[in-house]
């Protein structure tokens, strides 16, 4: 609550410092606002932006310094003996400082020593926040001032405020290549960490997935088998059933909608298939489990199968289910882009609308569609939820759909979720995984959007 | 038809005779039903999962109550006679009620049955009567009939969800718990009545005791966040790109960057905001901060492509007006395109929120899956969010889980349409013809 | 071109038999009328024009003629219009026979994405027109050379047909339309998007084309009109004003609004 109120405080400071500046202006122009360089308001705007851009600055400076620097001087403030101690065996002690300090729960005895140190390290962030709010509204309080001081009739406010805005437009669109350089950097950071550890062919070529490794690292055996291919597998396969599902459905509803469907239909059903692209994942994986799963073994045990209760068919049929909308809305588009031209000069011949469809309009659009397909299938590739509570953790490598599989999202999330290490072997494979998940769905997508792109070029 | 051109083959007409054309039409047919299929099946599938969530889950929004007439022991409840709500708040309620019930069923006997007739009340029962001493003192001392909430499993069994008709091994329930319960039901002393903990508690181990009020203030700081932090971005973003960037190499990269962006599976950027926001900057786990932060990425692209569009309807015939006046581009700007484009990126903004509200995935990865009983108080403070929650109570054993799972799911279906139909609200009433 | 206009006028006996009639049509687009009450009678084996000012409805009337004009949501058609004496509008007809029977040919050309071959070989596949494989070579090239296109791509014949010039596209689709072998072909402005030497190449093919289908086209171009038919049809805003030979119409106009339009006071 804390930040909020600081940046409560803040905002109140920037609209003063507006009013003032506005006021400055007006003042210095001695009551004939045409003589000044720019409209009052700038200079309102100057001297707000002096006050909120500097502290802004310098908070998200401290957000991000802050527990480092306090990390450090409490491990400086530690006896010898622990300084010295190996590197993970300290982390752990650390989290446990830090725990203690903030009032949870921890994993050792506490002696005098850990509380005195907890106690230093509250009180050093402590300390520290405050005194980052004041220098905070101080640096506030002086933009303003200075920003004040400096209004002329003659100072280029509009043009400064402009400039101002123009490069935080600039930096607010490079946010988007950050993000794409955050992700790129930070999973091959952490896979090839996980690369030193387990060879990559073993994990890219190995037929074996057993990623529980021993909880201490001087335990004996402590290394599990790290081969990909039987998630890759699962995957692909669980992708390949959603498709069975998505693509005659979603196909067949797009062509019906665009091309037979009266208007009035249209009206109720488009909305209708919206939302289904609307309910979140975690539902779908909900119906999965509870609803779909049960009703596919009761029906195989009937029909005398063995169905497994987390089957590949239940999760794969719901992620088909899940993509319809996709599919249709994106093939919907494709095929009206298809020109009136082509359709006319087909019914002109006297085709019937299903054959002009079928050998029309169909063709024409294939690029296009395949393009919207190759898109719905990176969307299943990367769906996690619907996997997660129907598909299962076991890394078998079959193509039974009836079997349990497991996916590339399924262990991303079990080998991250709950207590870890945060460099364990196991630990670091979720990122190797999400390495491949980024390459394979960005190729798809590249892919995919060109396709797509060099379709409507042709119809445009 | 003759022509002297001709190759060889005569031109023939079409052949329009009733055969070949009617197996043209049966083909005709066949394939619009395919068409017709495919969209009910659709709908059908749509029906399916709504109906089952509603069929599940309304009845979470009741809970069962059993009447009790409760002696307030003075004794029990404050026997200093202090008045203090402290000490009073502390007293043994719960075994208050259990006295009550022993005199209702006094020939239960042994430990074993005792323990089974306590257990068809919640064990926060106590609470109920504690809140009604809290609130008037004054009936301390005297035997008032209170309603308390039943066990979770007695509540599955008043709704109909445990079948009386199983043998007694197959079912939670046993026989003499449905004797004593169809005792209370001929008494008048068992009622389904509204549950308001599901709407105002935070999570707990008890199904009867647990709540989604934490899931949605958790939901509502995680959003906050996002809101913050994507609508000043993406708006800033998509002006540059629309009104002001250069055709260039460096903006084809940025447009690439976005489109690919707004496919990239949600999980990654949940592993994005592990090893940055976590790992590097330290940030606090479990935070609706992160969590908004996480979320804050993924929508970003969503709406950096709706506000550009919005952007990209407004005619270039206001721009050159206002620039023929003498406006600078960033007034033409902030003065004519973005106040026409605001409806079209409010909608944008709503969509992405929706999509925000509805995230999962990326969450588990900064830990927002934590078991977490308190309502979150700040942007830092451990939390969890509504589809969360749902993917939590999802995997709890209890029968009594499954209504509040599909309790919570009706709960976000209902801030989505919400959104949604807000999104479309604007769409039309500020839907412009150029 | 003048002494095709002279061979070209027609014969008495002709003109009596009408291969298609209009009696009383009138058109609506939901609520506005489009067209109203026309009369007109298209000669067998004659080339019939429709012209008049932009809007003035001779392109709708065309698409009633083989109902084109169904798949355009809210258009509503009424009176009669028959093809050899059946009403085309008669519920129970089949559009696709009447299609079969009525080809088309638009104003942008609109080759489908396939080679050419199969541009032509759709109409004969759709309708069973060819039984064998070589029976269908021959109605492509038979096709492509009436249409004088077969010279120009015999050798090309696999190539996509959105790869040729627009003239050559034009033609391709009157080929399209010819291997059909319909009774009737319309044709929508059909040199709008065409160079002259293109124009000039289609209005000679139309002329042969007389021989052995009955042709009504729309044009802007009222020399267009004079060189190529022997009736014309002037509509304007709605209303089949006059129709005629087309040499009296152009020499002789009985209505005012006609004489305006061709002597270019409006159009």
């Amino acid at each position: 609550m804390n930040s909020f109120l600081l940046i409560a405080i803040l905002l109140v400071l920037a609209s003063v410092g507006y009013q003032f500046g506005q006021r400055r202006a007006r003042s210095v122009s001695g009551g004939h606002p045409s003589t000044l360089h720019s409209r009052p308001q700038y200079y309102g705007f100057y001297v707000a932006l002096w006050c909120g851009i500097p502290s802004v600055l310098l908070m998200a400076l401290w957000l991000i310094l802050e527990p480092h620097v306090a990390e450090w001087m409490l491990i400086s403030n530690l006896p010898e003996d622990i300084q010295s101690l190996p590197e993970d065996r300290l982390s752990l002690l650390l989290n446990d400082v830090k725990n203690l300090a903030s009032g949870n729960i921890v994993s050792r005895e506490v002696d005098a020593s850990l509380q005195a140190a907890a106690d230093g390290y509250a009180s050093v962030r402590q300390i520290g926040n405050a005194a980052m709010t004041v220098v905070a509204i101080a640096i506030a309080v002086l933009g303003l001032a200075f920003a004040r001081k400096r209004i002329s009739p003659e100072l280029r406010a509009r043009n400064l405020v402009e400039r101002t805005v123009s490069v935080l437009m600039i930096i607010a669109s490079t946010i988007a290549i950050l993000t794409t350089i955050g992700i790129v950097m930070s999973l091959l950071f952490e896979a090839m960490r996980f690369f030193a550890r387990v060879p990559w062919y073993e994990f890219l070529f190995g037929l074996e997935w057993s990623p529980q490794t021993a909880l201490r690292a001087d335990q004996v055996g402590a290394s599990g088998a790290f081969g990909a291919i039987p998630l890759f597998a699962g995957t692909l396969l669980i992708t390949f059933i959603a498709m069975c599902v998505a693509v005659p459905i979603g196909l067949f509803s797009a062509i019906y909608m665009s091309e037979y469907a009266p208007q009035r239909m249209r009206a109720i059903v488009k909305p209708m298939l919206e939302i289904l692209a609307g309910v979140p994942t975690v539902v779908y994986g909900f119906f999965a489990a509870l609803t779909v799963a049960p009703f596919i073994r009761r029906t195989g045990e009937s029909l005398g199968m063995t169905v497994s209760s987390e089957s590949a068919l239940a999760a794969g049929v719901v992620m088909g289910i899940m993509i319809i909308p996709f599919v249709s809305s994106l093939s919907d588009d494709v095929m009206n882009a298809v020109p009136r031209a082509l359709r006319d000069g087909a019914f002109a011949l006297g085709a019937t609308k299903s054959e002009t469809i079928k050998q029309v309009i169909f063709p024409a659009a294939l690029p296009g569609i395949v393009g919207s397909l190759l898109l719905a299938m990176s969307r299943a590739i990367g769906e996690t939820m619907i996997v997660v509570m129907a598909a299962g953790l076991a890394a078998n490598l079959t193509a039974d759909p009836l079997e349990a599989v497991t996916t590339v999202t399924v262990q991303i999330v079990t080998l991250l979720v709950g207590d870890q290490e945060f460099d364990s072997a196991k630990t670091l494979a979720a990122f190797a995984l999400g390495l491949v998940l980024f390459a394979v769905t960005l190729t798809l997508n590249v892919i995919a959007l060109n396709v797509v792109r060099r379709y409507r070029e042709k119809y445009d | 038809m003759t022509d002297s051109t001709a190759p060889t083959a005569a031109l023939r007409r079409a052949d329009l005779s009733e055969e070949r054309l009617g197996r043209r039409y049966a083909a005709e047919k066949r394939f619009r039903a395919y068409g017709l299929m495919a969209i009910f099946a659709a709908l059908a599938i749509l029906g399916l999962l709504i109906g089952t969530i509603v069929l599940n889950g309304y009845t979470a929004f009741v809970q069962t109550h059993i009447a009790v007439p409760v002696y307030l022991d003075p004794q029990v409840i404050d026997p200093q006679d202090t008045n203090d709500p402290q000490i009073m708040g502390r007293a043994d309620y719960q075994g208050l009620l259990r006295t009550s019930l022993r005199d209702r069923f006094p020939d239960v006997s042994g430990r074993r049955d005792r323990l089974k007739l306590y257990g068809i009340l919640s064990n926060g029962a106590g609470l109920d009567v504690r809140d009604a001493v809290l609130s008037d003192p004054s009936i301390i001392g005297t035997t008032q009939t209170l309603w308390v909430k039943s066990s979770d499993d007695i509540d599955s069994l008043v709704k109909g969800y445990i079948d009386r008709t199983l043998p007694e091994s197959d079912r939670r329930v046993k026989d003499n718990e449905i004797v004593w319960i169809e005792a209370l039901e001929a008494d008048g002393a068992i009622e389904t009545q509204f549950n308001t903990t599901f709407f105002t508690a935070g999570d707990s181990r008890e199904p009867e005791q647990a709540g989604i009020w934490g899931a949605v203030v958790g939901s509502f700081y995680t959003l906050l966040i996002t809101l913050v932090l994507t609508f000043p971005i993406g708006v800033l973003s998509a002006v540059y790109l629309e009104e002001f960037a250069p055709k260039n190499k460096w903006t084809d990269l940025i447009e690439v960057n976005i489109n690919n962006l707004a496919a990239v599976p949600s999980i990654i950027f949940g592993l994005l905001g592990l090893a940055v926001f976590l790992s590097i900057f330290g940030l606090p786990r479990s935070a609706p901060l992160v969590g908004g932060m996480v979320l804050a990425l993924m929508t970003l692209p969503t709406i950096i492509i709706a506000a550009r569009a919005a952007l990209k309807a407004v005619p270039p015939s206001i721009r050159e007006a206002a620039l023929g006046v003498g406006a600078s581009r960033l007034q033409v700007v902030t003065h004519h395109v973005l106040p026409l484009a605001l409806p079209g990126i409010m909608t944008g903004t709503i969509i992405g929120m929706a999509q925000a509200l509805g995230e999962t995935a990326p969450l588990l990865m900064i830990g927002m899956v934590a078991f977490i009983v308190d309502i979150p108080g700040g942007v830092t403070d451990p939390a969890t969010v509504l589809p969360v929650q749902i993917f939590l109570w999802a995997d709890a054993p209890e029968r009594a889980f499954v209504e509040k799972t599909n309790g919570a799911i009706m709960v976000l279906l209902g801030f989505l349409i919400l959104m949604n139909a807000l999104a479309v609200l604007l769409r039309k009433r500020f839907e412009r013809q150029w | 071109m003048e002494a095709v206009a002279e061979a070209a006028a027609p014969s008495p006996a002709l003109r009596n038999s009408p291969k298609m009639t209009s009696r009383k049509t009138d058109v609506y687009y939901g609520e506005s009328q489009a067209l109203r009450d026309v009369d007109l009678d298209i000669g067998e084996n004659q080339v019939t024009s429709l012209i008049g000012p932009s809007g003035c409805g001779k392109s709708t009337f065309l698409r009633c003629l083989n109902r084109m004009n169904d798949v355009i949501d809210g258009c509503r058609v009424e009176g009669e219009i028959t093809l050899d004496g059946i009403d085309v509008y008669r519920s129970g007809l089949d559009v696709v026979q009447l299609r079969a029977r009525v080809g088309m040919v638009f104003q942008k050309p609109n080759p489908f994405p396939k080679s050419i071959y199969d541009n032509i070989a759709y109409g004969p596949r759709l309708h069973g027109i060819a039984e064998s494989k070589s029976e269908l070579d021959d109605i492509v090239e038979l096709s492509l050379s009436r249409a004088g296109l077969w010279e120009e791509v015999k050798d090309r014949l696999t190539s996509p047909g959105t790869g040729l010039s627009g003239g050559q596209q034009q033609r391709l689709c009157i080929a399209r339309a010819i291997a059909v072998n319909p009774e009737v072909i319309l044709m929508d402005e059909p040199c709008s998007a065409l160079d002259p030497i293109a124009t000039a190449k289609i209005e000679e093919l139309i002329d042969e084309l007389r021989q052995n289908f009955t042709i009504v086209i729309v044009t802007h171009s009222m020399q267009q009109a004079a060189r190529v038919s022997q009736k014309t049809a002037f509509f304007h805003l709605g209303n089949l004003v006059e129709v005629g030979d087309t040499e009296q119409l152009f020499t002789n106009p009985r209505d005012e609004r006609t004489q305006g339009y061709i002597t270019g006071r409006f159009g």
